[in-house]
């Protein structure tokens, strides 16, 4: 489990991050969300015993990072966003010595480092040199190596960041296996909506400050209070558009002529939404469908950090 | 022992350096410089002398030579092999991740600065055949030749820890290793000028007769003094007499530099996960 309370980094006068109370039980994927500069990599680099907080404290099973940095080290797995290989090493030489570090003896290595390269699909290039490696590559072996000395937790900061489509889809793929094995993980991404369907909560910080945290749907539900709303037309629009216009829930109609549509916000409850459809119907207007636009995360996050209003 | 040996980061770097042919071509070339240098010395001095032989005094001559080549390739190649070790990690964005590992700094630090002095070390000793050539002509003694590969010892440990701890410190490589230099050059040049400045003021004030205690304090910090009176232990002996200070040279670069790479290396620990020190 990691709990972080109160954490909060100054650096002079500036923020870059204020009283982050934070929960992630075992077995979880926690999603974490935010602008760059957010604080998310400051997050992650308390938790990785590489940065002391100003105030509060972060735990590790229950280990606090600052009074037990060396046994918080043995019990996570972490990825920094920005990371470098050595020359002239071969991939299993670079997760031999990387399990070395973590104290494995040689003979656990030996059956490991095969198992891990298989598991990020990388068995085939065991005796390449790692910087003549790929990104998409790279990253994963940096996976691979954060789970030399299997820790029960994972720490990735934009673990796929700077990937192509087919080599990000790979990286889903070896996180939902994580999953499904039981690590707890703690992820930031830019591709968070790709990764939402695997993660069990998420928070979304700006500026520091953790301004919402929960699944995804309560997310969205929590933040947004107005849903916008298409509603497809046959035949000619203007009785349907002023009948919307009347309604007190209903704002910023607009209406999208080559698709037959009318969209507008909606500040109404489900059953308000329930009764303008009836109200819509009895009055005979010609609808053909009648929906709620979908939000992915990008959006809530774009709206949450920016205040921009949903599409 | 055997732990410290089985340290990671020493294993992984000489395996790094000794997998490219620099570091064997590097060592090729130094052997090569010195054969021709011993060699060539004992071509003239048979050619020239008239007595077609090799004197046992020629002999010490040429072992003193050798002495000061070997310690001018230490002082001058350990900055460049240490004063990188933990800024290039740095730089090449390699060091965070090893700082999450379960290493200590120590560690990190001791399997940095041994591979590095690792390499000089086997240059060293790979010119032990040419140097004990001056053993065919008598002149010097083993135990003098034992002596002095213990300063070596020292010096390199001692320019290492500096190296070290500038590289940890300093964020660029760059800087550090101009950061190294500069403190080797005091070591030798400047400790040299200080020793000569303050044997004028006591000659001065006091007549050639004696020096002050500055100067001896100079002269037992200064590399090139104190291998000179190792091989003429005759003049650690006047100099000794002359300042009236009791402890001999040796002893006296043995204190300062021990206690300088103690101190740099304890910064460099410290100093390893700086981020995680309170109140930064």
């Amino acid at each position: 489990m990691i709990e972080t309370v109160g954490l909060t980094k100054k650096y002079g006068s500036f923020y870059a991050l204020k009283d982050l109370n934070l929960t992630v039980e075992d077995g979880t994927v926690f999603g974490f969300v935010g602008a760059n500069g957010a604080g998310k990599s400051t997050t992650f680099s308390i938790l990785a015993t590489l940065l002391q907080p100003t105030a509060g404290d972060a735990f590790v099973n229950g280990l606090s990072v600052i009074k037990h940095p060396h046994e918080v080290r043995k019990q996570i797995g972490y990825m920094p966003d920005f990371f470098g290989v050595y020359d002239q090493l071969k991939a299993d030489e670079y997760l031999d010595f990387y399990g070395a570090s973590y104290g494995l003896k040689p003979k656990e290595r030996e059956v490991l480092i095969p198992k891990l390269l298989e598991l990020v699909n990388l068995e085939h290039k065991r005796y390449e040199y790692v910087d003549l490696l790929s990104r998409g590559m790279k990253q994963r072996l940096c996976l691979a190596r954060a789970l030399i000395h299997d820790p029960k937790i994972l720490i990735l900061d934009e673990p796929a960041s700077g990937l192509d489509p087919r080599a990000r889809v790979e990286m889903r793929d070896i996180l939902k296996e994580l999953k499904a094995m039981g690590k707890t993980i703690l992820i930031s991404s830019h591709i968070l909506p790709e990764l939402a369907e695997m993660c069990d909560s998420i928070g979304v910080i700006d500026s520091g400050e953790l301004i919402a945290t929960g699944s995804v749907a309560d997310i969205q539900a929590q933040l947004q209070s107005e849903k916008v709303m298409r509603v497809k037309i046959a035949g000619p629009a203007k009785e349907a558009m002023l009948f919307f216009e009347n309604d007190p829930y209903v704002s910023k109609i607009v209406e999208i002529p080559e698709k037959k549509l009318i969209q507008f916000l909606y500040r109404g409850t489900e059953e308000d939404q329930l009764i303008l459809l009836q109200k819509a119907v009895a009055r005979q207007l010609p609808i053909l469908s009648f929906a709620e636009e979908e939000t992915d995360l990008e959006d809530v996050f774009m709206a949450i950090t920016k205040g921009a209003e949903v599409k | 022992m055997k732990t410290l040996l089985a340290n990671p980061v020493l294993v992984k770097e000489i395996k790094l350096r000794f997998r490219n042919m620099k570091s064997f071509t590097g060592i090729l070339f130094y052997l090569i410089a010195m054969s021709i240098f011993v060699f060539g010395f004992i071509l003239l001095t048979t050619s020239f002398s008239g007595s077609g032989y090799f004197r046992p005094d020629e002999s010490f001559m040429l072992f003193s030579m050798m002495t000061y080549i070997q310690l001018g390739l230490i002082l001058f190649i350990t900055p460049a092999l240490t004063a990188g070790t933990i800024s290039t990690e740095r730089e090449k964005q390699t060091l965070n991740i090893l700082l999450t590992t379960s290493q200590t700094s120590f560690q990190i630090i001791f399997g940095k600065m041994t591979s590095s002095i690792a390499f000089l070390l086997l240059m060293i000793i790979s010119g032990l055949p040419i140097y004990s050539l001056v053993f065919l002509y008598g002149g010097v003694s083993p135990n003098q030749l034992f002596v002095i590969f213990l300063f070596y010892l020292l010096t390199l440990l001692t320019i290492g820890s500096i190296g070290v701890m500038f590289s940890t410190l300093i964020r660029k490589t760059i800087v550090a290793i101009i950061a190294t230099y500069s403190a080797m050059i005091f070591l030798v040049a400047v400790t040299g000028f200080f020793m000569i400045i303050s044997m004028q003021i006591s000659q001065m004030g006091m007549g050639a007769a004696s020096f002050s205690p500055f100067t001896h304090f100079w002269a037992s910090i200064n590399p090139a003094v104190v291998m000179f009176t190792l091989l003429q232990p005759a003049y650690a002996n006047e100099i000794q007499g002359m300042t009236l200070v009791p402890l001999p040279l040796w002893a006296g670069y043995f204190i300062v530099y021990a206690g300088l790479a103690a101190c740099s290396l304890l910064v460099a620990v410290k100093r390893l996960r700086v981020n995680m020190n309170k109140y930064k």
